[in-house]
């Protein structure tokens, strides 16, 4: 009696640290995210400590993200397409500079450099240039610096390019991966609702005890595999199948990968809209059957409506799953940053996005930053998805 | 409940971030003691350095060996740091790197360690047997969209290509693509392997993989670098005598005040013992 005096504030004190603590890391976490994700805008979208750089003469004196990449990648080859001058834009970088002048030129120590590139720019008036700061520092006198715009809340939302590596200006617009995130995870759920539906009313209401308890374990599995394996029979299997099914040149499409996460959706959905489906009273269910009500009619009028804000949320989790599912759409959706027009186009999406890129791009640097702000999109979804659960959920009690 | 879907976002991100910051900071070990050399960098060289380690290791009783990937460019600013003793690299040194060094009076030493040869591949009922670069670099840019246009069947092409985390990413976009940006349409694979698989199934197919993945369910292409004047198959001894142009050397770059200390392993790796380890890893031994 005495002892259970002293333990019980013990446990409950545990306990209560436990919860706390477990609240603290979340929200850390998400601050963490949030802080990397907003600290991305207003950056410039050219390289850390580097400028890009033109001819006085050039009237040409802005230039945007997608610009820099059109004519590094020798799309736009004249200034006439971006409003200048007639003449042809060449490039200039400083691998260009060790192969057009001499290592003695250049100095034992690069110190004659900024010289070599204010008499380069200076015999090439279309040139534009590639520097670090460091070099130019007060020492072009024929050169300009271009203004680069920076880095846009509404540009990242609506552009419409991912070349996050991109030299010397990276362009990120999510525009594509957030559509194809989207139009993945819708078609998954359309394709997973109504089998996980049917596989819980055969659960609940159909199957015999014998078969319920052998079968939910088994569907409850489902959930434990490794979603690599999921990812990886997508790839053998399911990728192969839409090709040939459709008469496509390409197998990893949106569809491949909405079939994969709607497998791996189904444990969810299927477990949450039984239990659902077993809480309708009995009573209910024996005053329809008394009426003369078939099993089946039971189910549809009397079991299914009792149950539908359970069947919802299961729906919403299900969504859940498919829209932060990585691995596996990693694997079966080709990942190809394009504006998804159809099912059958390879699409990227955006945990993708972040599991591909975030071990290769520099700490705190841009594209990390970038790719943090994806993140940000992607609680915000799951965050709204977590609010409509609890919407759901709650009309239950009344 | 929502904790949990907390978690499930969290999880994934949260690892994520870690193994960004690790690759940071591992490179503050093994300047301890002076046995111990550090070798960072190239995820390519990665396995061919473990190997060498390793049997270095069992034939130097003493000698410690550490052995990071992170990346060529992360293993080059760990030379910079001097956070690390040998830098691999799958690339030479770009010249601004070459300037920072210089700027830190850094005296870079390098030795080819090996070779790797990349290889474009087909899917094997593909009548394309041979490319130009500039068809190649047209087909990844997507200028190129359909095989007739290079001598092939109607059928559009679909590209593979690895994603741009990889180092050889970057090397087919500087060598073969000269320096232009892929496609958007070209779809990006995770690993080597997969882009074997996909090439293997899909019949429009083209990508790119490291000689050693060659496998007898793809078909390579013989490339050429003189615009359809000759045409290389990919080959080990093509790579060798430098006949076959998509080649690439591996480097090691070291300080040359540290030249004492990392000598004996960095001349084991060009030895003999150490050649046949190049060998063994699938890559292309510098004799």
């Amino acid at each position: 009696m005495r002892l259970r005096r002293f333990t019980e504030p013990v446990f409950e004190s545990l306990i209560k640290i436990s919860g706390y603590s477990t609240g603290f890391i979340v929200l850390l976490i998400v601050i963490f995210l949030f802080k990397e994700g907003i600290s991305f805008f207003n950056l410039s979208p050219v390289d850390e400590g580097s400028s890009l750089w033109v001819h006085n003469s050039n009237p040409v004196k802005k230039l945007t993200a997608p610009q820099i990449k059109d004519i590094f990648d020798q799309k736009i080859t004249n200034w006439k397409a971006l409003g200048g001058n007639d003449q042809p834009i060449s490039l200039c970088t400083l691998d260009e500079l060790g192969e057009a002048f001499t290592e003695e030129q250049l100095g034992a120590k690069f110190e004659r450099l900024p010289a070599c590139i204010d008499s380069y720019i200076d015999s090439l008036p279309g040139t534009i240039g590639f520097f670090p700061d460091k070099q130019t520092a007060n020492a072009l006198k024929n050169a300009q610096p271009v203004q680069v715009d920076k880095v846009s809340f509404s540009k990242f939302i609506s552009g419409t390019e991912w070349f996050p590596t991109s030299r010397p200006a990276a362009s990120m617009g999510v525009m594509p991966l957030l559509l194809g995130t989207l139009l993945v995870s819708f078609f998954a759920i359309l394709f997973a609702l109504p089998l996980g539906l049917a596989a819980a009313v055969y659960l609940a209401e159909i199957a015999d005890e014998r078969v319920r308890r052998i079968l939910k374990p088994v569907i409850e599995l489902l959930a434990g595999i490794p979603s690599v394996v999921y990812g990886f029979f997508g790839l053998v299997v399911i990728v192969p199948l839409v090709q040939s099914t459709f008469n496509l040149p390409v197998g990893e499409t949106a569809l491949a990968g909405s079939i994969v996460l709607a497998i791996m959706a189904l444990p969810t959905i299927i477990t949450v809209s039984e239990d659902a489906l077993r809480t309708t009273p009995r009573a209910m269910k024996e005053a329809s059957l008394a009426l003369g009500a078939s099993q089946w009619q039971t189910i549809r009028k009397v079991v299914v409506p009792y149950a539908a804000s359970g069947i919802t949320a299961a729906a919403i989790l299900g969504i859940g799953r498919a829209i932060g599912e990585t691995m596996a759409a990693l694997m079966v959706t080709g990942n190809s940053a394009i504006m998804p027009r159809s099912l059958l186009q390879p699409v990227r999406t955006i945990p993708a996005t972040i599991a591909a890129e975030l071990g290769e791009a520099p700490f705190g640097g841009l594209h990390f930053k970038a790719l943090f702000a994806l993140g940000c999109i992607l609680f915000i979804i799951t965050l709204i998805i977590n609010f409509l659960v609890e919407r759901v959920s709650a009309k239950r009690v009344r | 409940m929502k904790n949990l879907k907390f978690l499930f976002l969290a999880i994934p991100l949260f690892l994520a971030s870690c193994g960004g910051d690790a690759s940071q900071t591992t490179g503050t070990e093994g300047t301890e003691t002076a046995t111990t050399v550090s070798v960072k960098g190239s995820d390519t060289v990665l396995p061919l350095s473990q190997k060498e380690a390793e049997e270095y290791m069992k034939a130097n009783a003493g000698a410690a060996i550490t052995v990071v990937g992170g990346g060529s460019g992360t293993g080059i600013t760990a030379l910079l740091d001097g956070s690390t003793d040998i830098c691999m690299s799958s690339r030479e040194l770009k010249t601004d790197e070459k300037l920072k060094f210089t700027e830190k009076s850094i005296d870079v030493k390098e030795a080819i360690v090996g070779f790797d040869a990349l290889s474009v591949i087909v899917h094997p009922e593909n009548k394309v047997g041979q490319l130009t670069r500039e068809q190649i670099e047209k087909i990844f840019t997507g200028e190129i969209k359909n095989w007739k246009e290079v001598g092939g069947a109607d059928a559009t092409i679909v590209a593979y290509s690895r994603e741009s985390s990889s180092g050889t990413y970057e090397f087919f976009k500087e060598h073969v693509m000269d320096k232009k940006n892929y496609a958007s349409t070209v779809l990006n694979m995770p690993a080597t392997g997969a882009i074997v698989q996909s090439v293997s199934q899909t019949k429009g197919a083209i990508g790119y993989v490291g000689l050693a993945y060659l496998t007898a369910s793809v078909k390579p292409v013989s490339v050429s670098y003189d615009a359809g004047k000759t045409f290389v198959a990919p080959s080990i001894q093509g790579a060798k005598d430098k006949s076959y142009p998509v080649a690439r050397p591996l480097y090691y770059f070291y300080d040359a005040k540290n030249e004492s200390k990392v000598k004996p392993f960095v001349d084991y790796v060009l030895s003999d013992a150490g050649q046949k380890n190049v060998t063994d890893a699938g890559y292309v031994p510098i004799k």
